[in-house]
Formats: C-alpha cells, structure tokens, sequence
C-alpha cells in the first residue's frame, strides 16, 4: 500500500497474512467471496468443478491479509484462509 | 496458487476447513441453492457455538421443515428434525426434560412464524431459556416460494403475482411484545457481528431471539428481479445499525431503511426458576 506520508507507527504494525483454500468440488460459485475480498484478490477461474461451476482462485495470493471474510461469508464450507506464519515449517 | 488448490484439504500439507469437526462433511455439498444465505447463517451458527466454549456434548440444535431446517441434518452434533412448526416444542421438552442441555433451534420464518407461531410466543412468554435463530428469506423457499407471513408488502410470490397485498410481521416487535429476553437482527452479510450476537444469546439464559435475513435468489429473488449478489448489496446499501431501537420501527421494507442491531438484551427468571420456585416447595 502507498502512502503519502509514512504513519508513525509503521514499523510497528504487523501486517498478518494468510493462506487462502478453496475446497473446490464443495463451491456452487455464488461469487460472494470475490465480490466480498476486501483486497479484492479472488475471481471465477476458467475451470469447471465436479457439479459443473466455477470456483474461484486466488490471483494476487500476496495480497491476502487473513481477514476469513471470505470463509464467513460462504454458504458452501468451500473457501477458507489460514495465518502464513503457523503454517512455515521451522526453518524456512 | 495451484499449490493451495491441488492437495486435499485435510492432508498433511493443507490444514482443514476450521469448521470441519462441526459439520457432517459426507453430506457436504448441500442442498441449499447457489446464494442461499442459509448456509452462512449456519457456519454463523457453528462458529459461535465453537467460540462460546459451551460443552458442545451437552448442545444440540433442534429444526422444523423447510429449507433451513435442513440445518439440523448437517451439524455433527445432536440433533433433531422435527415435524413442521415443532421445533420450539420438541426443543422445550428437550430442556426440560434435561436443562443441564444448551438447545439452539436454527429454523426458518415459514416454520418459526406462520405454522409454529404459537409456539413462539409462549416459550418467550415462558422465558424458556432456548436460543432460537430464524433464518427470514421473506417466503417459503422450499415449497415453490408461495407468500408467507414475512413476505414484505407488494412483493411478489408465486401465490402473489401482482404483490403481497397484506403486511409482514415484525418479528423482532413480535418476540419483544411476547418477552424475549435478547432480541436482535442482523443480516448474512453482517457475519461477524451476527456470530458475536448468536455468541451472547447462547451463553444468555433465558429466551433469545436472532433473526437472520437471508436472499432466497431462486424463489423470492428471481420474482422480485433480485439476484443473490443484488441482495447483498441492498443488504449494504439500505440498512443501519442502531442498538436498542423502538421495535414498532423494525419493519422490514427494502424500498425505505432496514434496522439492525441489538434491540432486547435484559434478564427475567426463565420457565425453569419460576416452575422451582412456585411448584418445586423445600419439604
């Protein structure tokens, strides 16, 4: 993100940053999640599931902050995030 | 990103879906329509339940018939589907018979209201301490999407093609007037604020009451030219949070201003201290 003037406490903030999944036979490709990403990093992918849909990926996976809208907000069980930081082994 | 998407979920490399030991993954997907908010409300419902760090061996969920009743049918803990309308009797007998049990009654507003009505507002007479969701997807979604007692004036089912000509209920006035002891309403798209509402209302005792508005896309949208993702964003656009508002304005007409929030949240001995105290006399 670009400021124009650094905030003070920049150094300070941690930024968290998650890992998004999408369980993709489960999904019915309401669009919710990729209307909702508040980063805006989801859209339908080309692809057909198991039921005929589209489910979405993840084009900037950088970009996901963890947040778990997406998870909350889909009705299939089918997207969900979890925090980087927990799942790096040790060591990498 | 192929990497997240490849393995299976659950595998070593993927962990799995945070609320997978909650649900009967077997029956997954299930049979709600694309859009459907019932399955939010549901994963509201599963979370909260989780966090609230009640014993989940003493919780069971009770539903009546209707799209959102299947909800019992999901959740992999005890539960019950009962017959249409049932669902806060069963659920009343239920804590009675047993009131170590936390009962949460996850239910539709065609089963809840219109032929379960009478039950609802005697368990909140009673102060039964029960937890009851209502999902309000403004119709009944799944027998066709005929009009019901929450459809909204002049919208159209297929029972009302030129629009309702009668007036919804106001449930939160309904269950407020009837003495819920918690009261609120929130919409599929205010998840978080509805999981911490459902959140509270379980670990309340006493009569809680959450009404979820939900898009029904396949019945209730396509009649009134609303598809799933419109919804949400009326859901965005016209509504406002305001806690503790007067009931009687709690009407919920999409053309002016929905309210949300919390309405009712007081205490008032439930049906169980009040039986103890009256027919239950120290020898």
């Amino acid at each position: 993100m670009e400021f124009w003037r650094v905030p003070l406490d920049a150094q300070a903030i941690e930024i968290s940053r998650g890992e998004v999944h999408v369980i993709e036979d489960r999904c019915k490709g309401c669009g919710y999640c990729i209307e909702f990403c508040p980063r805006g990093i989801l859209a339908f992918s080309a692809r057909f599931n198991k039921k005929g849909y589209h489910p979405p990926e993840v084009l900037q996976p950088k970009s996901c902050v963890n947040c778990h809208y997406c998870e909350i907000i889909c009705p299939e069980f089918a997207i969900y995030s979890v925090d980087l930081s927990s799942l790096q082994p040790p060591g990498l | 990103m192929q990497a997240a998407t490849t393995p299976r979920a659950g595998s070593a490399l993927v962990p799995e879906h945070p609320l997978e030991d909650l649900i009967r993954s077997d029956r997954i997907p299930h049979i709600w329509c694309p859009g459907c908010g019932i399955g939010t409300a549901f994963a509201a419902t599963l979370t909260a339940m989780k966090s609230s760090g009640i014993d989940l061996h003493k919780t069971c969920m009770v539903s009546g018939i209707g799209c959102s009743g299947r909800a019992a049918g999901y959740v992999k803990l005890d539960s019950f589907h009962t017959t249409h309308g049932r669902a806060i009797p069963f659920a009343t007998g239920l804590k009675l018979g047993n009131p170590e049990l936390n009962v949460v009654v996850f239910s539709g507003d065609g089963d809840l209201f219109a032929i379960g009505g009478n039950h609802f507002i005697h368990a909140a007479r009673r102060n039964m301490d029960l937890t009851v969701i209502c999902l309000n997807n403004l119709n009944y979604g799944m027998t066709g999407g005929q009009v019901a007692a929450t459809t909204p004036h002049l919208a159209r089912t297929t029972t009302t093609p030129s629009g309702n000509p009668d007036a919804p209920f106001n449930l939160p006035l309904l269950a407020w007037a009837s003495g819920a002891t918690y009261v609120a309403r929130w919409t599929v798209l205010h998840t978080r604020e509805l999981t911490e509402s459902i959140q509270k209302a379980i670990t309340k005792s006493g009569f809680s009451f959450i009404e979820v508005l939900g898009p029904c896309p396949i019945n209730y949208g396509r009649r009134n030219r609303e598809k799933a993702l419109q919804t949400l964003k009326l859901y965005r656009e016209r509504t406002i949070i305001r806690n503790h508002a007067d009931p009687s304005d709690l009407d919920v007409d999409f053309t002016k201003q929905v309210i949300l929030g919390e309405f009712v949240d007081k205490e008032r001995p439930t049906c169980i201290e009040n039986y103890d105290k009256t027919c239950r006399l120290p020898e």
